[in-house]
């Protein structure tokens, strides 16, 4: 952590700003005195999430149209972000996504695609640009939320999973190139969270984070500069278990 | 189908009859509006953290948790206004600004509830002597109504709808946001005197005496104490730390508080886990612990939130639940208290907390619970013929002009209730009004004959 107190202000960009987990995550870095950026695509309740960050903090947040989707303009994105900052930010946290529902997305492949998109595209085409400058400037971090759900590809919701599996993927190789550059990657996988994204799913209840908890985690960890991070720690164990049973059972399991 | 929601478990904090109920959890302010008007649930309750006792925030049809919309808007530190959600607890205000030197200007016996919830019971606190009722700090608040229009209400527009709001336990509409006063406070530190009183009559005419020189004031009363020992008490006086009252460590930061490790009830405890002889223990051990002191320095949350640091305590009392009873007679019916006292004592029904405070005036709130007078509260565990017990104590509180508070309430019959509470048929009005057909209900409604006329005459 020494390299980053030399920057004059500790600033960060936050994507997908007004969820749930997002919002605490970022209430964790102004607490510990960042300057933020809030990206989110809700212009309304990114501005409503920007004033309680300040409200609270008393810390600089300054909410941003930002669409994962629009891939042409994340360039600019990246730019008016710096201007609004009056410096490249110390790191990016990624916190956008977007899960449909399964059987939906099966029958209609513009949301397939739109979890591709969202989940991975998106995602490669904002942190390049942000891996580009830090590389370059040879310190920085990148933080993203992937999922379990990419660690295996299972029937009740690959489409979401495999785009995440391939975020996860592709976290991995962005570690192993950024490495020299002393530039950390951190993979976030939350297991459940207590969200909109999960209400009303009839999830066991100590398998699920509320989001402050999730937040705090995550927020220790990329202080930490970990390179993996299960939100609770029993995910890792349920995973490993879940990755290490062979196909010819996997297949006919419905988990 | 409509808005996604679960079916939940609700009931109160006493966990006394719980009901399943059609939950929604809207994530944020723009989700709230359809909710409210899916048609799905003929009838929906806001909710916030359920520290209410009985059924204010329970309804089977459908029940509306509000604590994800829990956006703070701004703060004018000049001003002390701060507008809020009305999802956001009492703990996350004291958490941003007391290390401002700010803190709430009335809080209840916990932090863990929401504005809306504090608004819509009108809650009070150790200081309602000198600064009366929450509501008094409420500069402004948005109600969702049942028309879908959202009201700026506060004592100067819309005043009827503000004080019916104010203390309607939910029943007009659904706060949206709160605009409040906060209180400048010197420190994060208390400087309490104790007080020990060697029975009921020793303690009234204590408060009575010196209520006036401290801005915090209330008694910790033994109920299994008899004969003339009966409401044996330790008088608790407050007021705000100044840092020179303070120790070289406190003084240094103020406002910096190290607030205390949480303890998890995990399970209920077994049902005689508090009885007559452990409450009588602790009672014993409390009252000689506290010998005359002046001048004690206790942080905030000691003071304010002694039981706090124990998550999910009402776990304590077993599954069966409990039910907590808080009664108000006028100064001269103070005699009531006696006969409440000898009535608990001789049913030796453990009441691990009884807490006796003097309230100052009413306020304008409709329904808002505190008058002149005394107030006593207490735990009563769910065993034996407890309904029977309520009863009666019940005639008693009634007999000596005294009501009961909503936020406590669990059993109170609705002709016990209309007796009490003397500004109803105002509430009514309004609420015929706003809400003609009655959407917004709750079990506590339905039982106290609360909800729009054509189904209270029905009972
Ligand atoms: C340990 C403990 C100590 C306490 N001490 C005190 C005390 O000293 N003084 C005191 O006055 N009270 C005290 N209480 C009671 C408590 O302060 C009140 O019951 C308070 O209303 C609970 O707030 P809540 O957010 O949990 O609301 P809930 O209990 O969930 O709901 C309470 C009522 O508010 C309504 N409501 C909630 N949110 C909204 C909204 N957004 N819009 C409209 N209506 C809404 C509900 O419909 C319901 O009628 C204490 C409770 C406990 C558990
Ligand atoms: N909840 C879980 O159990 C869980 C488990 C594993 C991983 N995750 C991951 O954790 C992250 C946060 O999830 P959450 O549960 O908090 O869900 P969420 O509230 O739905 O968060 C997703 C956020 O991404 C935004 N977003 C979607 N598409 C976007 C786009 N094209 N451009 C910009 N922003 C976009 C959403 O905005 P809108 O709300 O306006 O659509 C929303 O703010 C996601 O990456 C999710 O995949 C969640």
């Amino acid at each position: 952590m020494a390299d980053h107190n030399n920057l004059s202000r500790k600033a960060a960009v936050i994507l997908g700003g007004a969820s749930a987990v997002a919002r605490y995550l970022a209430l964790e870095f102004a607490k510990d005195g960042y300057d933020l950026v809030l990206a989110d695509f809700d212009r309304d309740e990114n501005e409503r999430i920007a004033a309680d960050i300040r409200t609270r903090t008393g810390r600089r947040c300054v909410p941003m149209f930002f669409d994962a989707l629009a891939f042409d303009t994340h360039e600019g994105f990246v730019r008016e972000c710096e201007s609004v900052l009056g410096q490249a930010p110390e790191g990016v946290v990624l916190c956008f996504g977007f899960m449909p529902e399964q059987l939906a997305a099966q029958a209609d492949f513009s949301l397939a695609r739109r979890s591709i998109d969202t989940n991975f595209t998106g995602a490669v085409s904002i942190l390049e640009r942000y891996a580009a400058i830090f590389e370059a400037r040879r310190h920085g971090f990148i933080a993203a939320i992937s999922s379990v759900a990419g660690d295996r590809g299972r029937k009740a919701n690959y489409l979401y999973g495999a785009a995440k599996g391939g975020l996860t993927r592709y976290l991995e190789g962005l570690r192993n190139r950024l490495h020299a550059a002393k530039v950390a990657v951190i993979t976030i996988k939350p297991g459940f969270m207590d969200t909109k994204m999960t209400y009303g799913m009839p999830l066991p209840a100590p398998l699920v984070a509320t989001p402050p908890q999730a937040a705090r985690v995550m927020y220790a960890a990329i202080r930490k500069r970990k390179n993996n991070v299960h939100v609770l720690w029993f995910w890792r164990f349920i995973m490993i278990i879940i990755r290490h049973i062979p196909e010819w059972q996997f297949k006919k399991m419905s988990v | 189908m409509g808005e996604p929601h679960k079916t939940m478990q609700l009931s109160g904090w006493g966990r006394m009859r719980p009901e399943p109920c059609r939950t929604y959890r809207p994530e944020r302010l723009r989700d709230c509006a359809p909710v409210f008007s899916d048609p799905t649930p003929d009838t929906l309750i806001a909710r916030g953290y359920g520290r209410s006792y009985g059924d204010a925030a329970v309804n089977a049809a459908g029940v509306v948790d509000m604590t994800r919309l829990n956006r703070m808007r701004s703060f004018d530190p000049v001003s002390g206004i701060l507008e809020c959600e009305s999802g956001v607890s009492l703990e996350e205000i004291i958490d941003a600004f007391l290390p401002n030197g700010f803190f709430l200007p009335v809080t209840p016996g916990t932090k863990f509830v929401t504005v809306g919830g504090a608004i819509a019971n009108d809650v009070h606190g150790k200081n309602h002597h000198c600064d009366g009722t929450f509501s008094r700090f409420v500069r402004e608040l948005e109600l969702l109504t049942a028309s879908s229009e959202v009201l700026l209400c506060s004592p100067e527009s819309n005043a009827d709808i503000f004080w019916a709001t104010v203390g309607g336990i939910g029943l007009t509409g659904c706060i949206l946001s709160a605009k409040i006063q906060l209180m400048r406070v010197p420190s994060a530190y208390i400087s309490v005197d104790y007080h020990r009183c060697a029975n009921l009559d020793a303690a009234l005419a204590a408060m009575e005496e010196r209520d006036g020189a401290y801005p915090y004031s209330v008694a910790w009363v033994d109920c299994l104490a008899e004969g003339n020992t009966l409401g044996r008490s330790v008088l608790m006086h407050g007021r705000h730390a100044e840092p020179k009252d303070l120790d070289r460590r406190q003084a240094d930061r103020p406002y910096a508080v190290q607030t205390a490790h949480k303890l998890p009830v995990p399970f209920n405890f077994p049902g005689f886990f508090l009885n007559s002889w452990s409450v009588q223990a602790f009672n014993n051990w409390f009252y000689n612990k506290h010998p005359d002191l002046e001048h004690v320095i206790v942080d905030y949350d000691r003071f304010f939130y002694p039981l706090d640091s124990i998550l999910q305590w009402n776990r304590m009392y077993g599954k069966r639940g409990f039910v907590q009873y808080q009664a108000t007679m006028p100064l001269e019916h103070a005699a009531g208290l006696t006969k409440l006292l000898e009535a608990l004592s001789a049913s030796k029904r453990a009441s691990f907390l009884a807490v006796l405070k003097r309230f100052g005036e009413q306020g304008p709130g409709l329904l808002s619970y505190p008058f002149k007078g005394y107030t006593l509260a207490l735990d009563i565990p769910n065993h034996g013929d407890i309904t029977q017990f309520l009863r009666d104590l019940d005639r008693m509180v009634l007999d000596h002009g005294g009501r009961l508070y909503l936020a406590k309430d669990a059993c109170m019959s609705r002709q016990s209730f209309e007796a009490a509470y003397p500004r109803l048929s105002e509430f009514r009005a309004i609420k015929e009004r706003l809400d003609p057909k009655g959407r917004f209900s709750s079990s506590m409604a339905r039982r106290l004959g609360l909800t729009v006329q054509k189904e209270a005459e029905h009972g």
